[in-house]
């Protein structure tokens, strides 16, 4: 395979250069993977969430496709609407309708939204872009968040008050409504969720993907580092790349041999506070998850760390 | 052809969105609005209204859904009542900002708790500074009229704002009245087709609603009441025009028996219907008592009301509603809109009919003696409160 990323239409006239995202955002990178995949013939939902910032302050826009603001909890009702109206003028077929929404309006106050518009089975893509907190509102737990992360809302404190929850397993949530067509994607792995968007935009009816997006003012590490941390996480098996199409589940980038998930905990200032013992407790919930996802039985087959 | 038939309030509204041709109708259940939902699932089953019915799963994303429909560029119609209105208030006040003509059933219901499914007008009160324009209607031929012109004044360019037409629940909504059923060739012609200004389109790309800095917004808000204010004007146009064309012709307000009355009620909604009777009573009585319905609430008709209070001794206003901690919403806006009157009248503020409490003709009947009386005042009186 070439380097050429797939479905790629004129990049530059769809998303026009510059924005304001901070440096290393995840999610401006995921937006910006999504639209070349997709390309002109889109139209754009966003709530609430760090994309309504990174757009460009009124009246500039770093888009050249039409985008439409909702409120945080509205996204999934926006998109039904709007399909509707598509198929109403005749466009709906050649028109691909993106809703594009962060953790929070996804996982927490967008759910019901979201929910409805799959059940009713509009056909739409939905992609929400995981950086694990309220980012645009300034580091607020959410649904989201994993465990052991530090956030403004779940402060450390003598109290050691950092976040207890696991995150919400929203792909299972989104699967229970027999979706035809749910992926997990990262932009550690660019290729991969161009070609989940791809697949999204081939589906008739609703599409979701989770996209995992490092967001380093809400991490805490040197944007520099985004794809790497994106990368980190799927190698500790704390982020997965799967697909669920018509029923069936695939997984792509199966690790041989996993990452212990210290290195990727160390490498972010949101869990410099965990001592070795709660780092232990953390590794054990993801033992379990590896197990349950990949189907490992016994030990799980770790990389040599001197490797 | 023109028929008449014997309907419900939410029949009226149901034919009204059909008749106006709603491309796209997203909606919720709440009584006592259920019917309006019900009857258009139908129209749609049978082929007798082509329309796109979203189903969606709460009121919230009915609001939201009739947006982003209406940013497709296309008619959007939808229908609520009391807490239906109240989990939409986000997004009235989005519909408004985004400039979208979304026209709406509304159905008057108590708020909760306790629940109370009877008619008072606090919901639609509560929403009064959202930017949508408020119409209240007095009986079922007006709800069907109404609906069809509300399109026409939402849509018009110089308008391009929101509105809800009100009716009281039971009293109207659930209460079967003859009602003339225009010709739907006049109704197409009268309407014509949602020309949107801007709309979500491909070939010329535009990001609604980023963020706006304190360099724009104010203008963003002076631009909704100046069409708020244009809104005055083309409601007249426009009710006059239906007028003309279905021979009902409509206005913001509506003067009953006001030519020599030394004192007028002003009432919006059914309880007008029953002040028009105390009104004739009176007058039998040889007592000079004059009504003012009040069509349109937003935008407010100040110039008729001051045109109108500029003749009379007492205004008496029956509101079915009560801001807490202040005389009645309606009664406050006409004391505004008289205070720079170089002579005002008397304004009198009454708290009639909360959570569904008859208003009878009888009791409005008091009101309008006491208007005679003269005197404005302190505090709201409470009609047909029960002694302690």
């Amino acid at each position: 395979m070439t380097d050429k990323l797939v479905g790629t239409d004129d990049t530059e006239t769809v998303m026009l250069p510059g924005n304001a995202a901070c440096p290393g955002c995840g999610g401006s990178l995921a937006i910006r993977l999504a639209l070349e995949t997709l390309g002109k013939r889109t139209m754009v939902v966003v709530p609430a969430c760090c994309m309504s910032v990174i757009e460009g302050l009124y009246p500039k826009s770093c888009f050249n496709v039409p985008i439409m603001n909702i409120a945080f909890a509205a996204a999934g009702a926006a998109v039904s609407g709007l399909e509707a109206a598509l198929k109403r003028r005749g466009d709906a077929d050649e028109t691909t309708i993106l809703a594009f929404a962060g953790d929070g309006g996804t996982v927490d106050i967008g759910i019901q939204a979201l929910s409805g518009a799959i059940e009713r089975g509009h056909d739409f893509i939905y992609i929400c872009y995981d950086n694990e907190a309220y980012m645009n509102t300034g580091i607020q737990r959410s649904g989201s968040t994993p465990y052991g992360a530090w956030t403004t809302t779940t402060p450390v404190g003598k109290n050691r008050q950092y976040k207890r929850e696991f995150k919400k397993d929203i792909p299972k949530i989104i699967a229970a409504h027999n979706i035809p067509y749910m992926a997990t994607a990262s932009v550690g792995y660019p290729k991969d969720f161009q070609k989940k968007v791809k697949a999204a935009k081939d589906t008739k009816g609703p599409a979701f993907i989770q996209v995992h997006a490092p967001c380093p003012a809400g991490w805490k590490y040197e944007g520099r580092l985004s794809i790497k941390l994106a990368r980190m996480a799927h190698a500790c098996g704390m982020w997965k790349l799967s697909e669920l199409k018509e029923g069936r589940m695939s997984i792509q980038r199966r690790p041989k041999a996993f990452e212990t998930i210290e290195t990727y905990v160390k490498a972010q200032g949101r869990f410099k506070h965990l001592m070795d013992e709660e780092i232990a407790e953390m590794q054990k919930r993801v033992d379990a998850d590896i197990r349950d996802f990949y189907g490992i039985e016994g030990e799980i087959p770790l990389k040599d760390p001197k490797a | 052809m023109t028929t008449r038939e014997f309907v419900t309030g939410n029949m009226a509204t149901a034919h009204g969105a059909r008749m106006a041709r709603a491309d796209v109708v997203a909606a919720y259940p709440i009584t006592p609005q259920t019917q309006i939902v019900e009857h258009i699932s139908e129209f749609v089953a049978d082929g007798k209204m082509d329309c796109e019915f979203i189903r969606v799963e709460s009121e919230h994303s009915a609001m939201a859904a009739s947006i982003g429909a209406s940013f497709g560029g296309v008619r959007v119609f939808t229908a609520t009542s009391s807490h239906g209105l109240a989990y939409m208030h986000e997004m009235l006040h989005w519909a408004a900002h985004a400039r979208l003509p979304i026209v709406m059933g509304m159905v008057n219901r108590s708020m909760g708790p306790p629940w109370a499914i009877w008619s008072d007008h606090q919901d639609s009160i509560s929403a009064r500074d959202t930017g949508w324009m408020q119409l209240y209607v007095e009986n079922n031929q007006e709800v069907l009229d109404t609906c069809i012109q509300a399109f026409k004044i939402a849509e018009h360019p110089d308008v391009q704002l929101p509105l809800f037409f009100c009716q009281d629940a039971f009293i109207l909504s659930h209460t079967s009245a003859e009602v003339v059923m225009p010709d739907q060739k006049l109704v197409d012609k009268f309407l014509g087709k949602r020309k949107p200004l801007f709309k979500m389109d491909c070939d010329n790309p535009a990001t609604f609603g980023n963020i706006m800095s304190p360099d724009y917004y104010m203008e963003l808000k002076y631009g909704i009441e100046e069409s708020m204010t244009a809104a005055k004007r083309v409601l007249a146009e426009v009710g006059k025009e239906f007028g003309d064309v279905f021979g009902r012709p409509y206005g913001l307000v509506e003067e009953y028996r006001c030519e020599d009355a030394d004192a007028v009620l002003v009432a919006v909604g059914a309880v007008a219907g029953n002040a028009r009777v105390a009104v004739d009573s009176l007058r039998k009585k040889g007592k000079k008592v004059g009504l003012l319905k009040l069509r349109s609430y937003r935008p407010f008709p100040d110039e008729d009301v001051r045109r109108l209070a500029a003749r009379v001794g007492t205004i008496a206003v029956l509101d079915r509603a009560i801001p807490m901690g202040a005389k009645g919403q309606i009664a406050s806006d006409i004391m505004a809109a008289c205070y720079d009157m170089d002579e005002r009248p008397a304004i009198q503020s009454h708290v009639t009919g909360i959570g569904g409490r008859e208003v009878s003709p009888a009791q409005i009947e008091t009101i309008g003696e006491q208007a005679l009386k003269g005197g404005s005042s302190t505090h709201p009186t409470w009609l047909g409160l029960k002694e302690a």
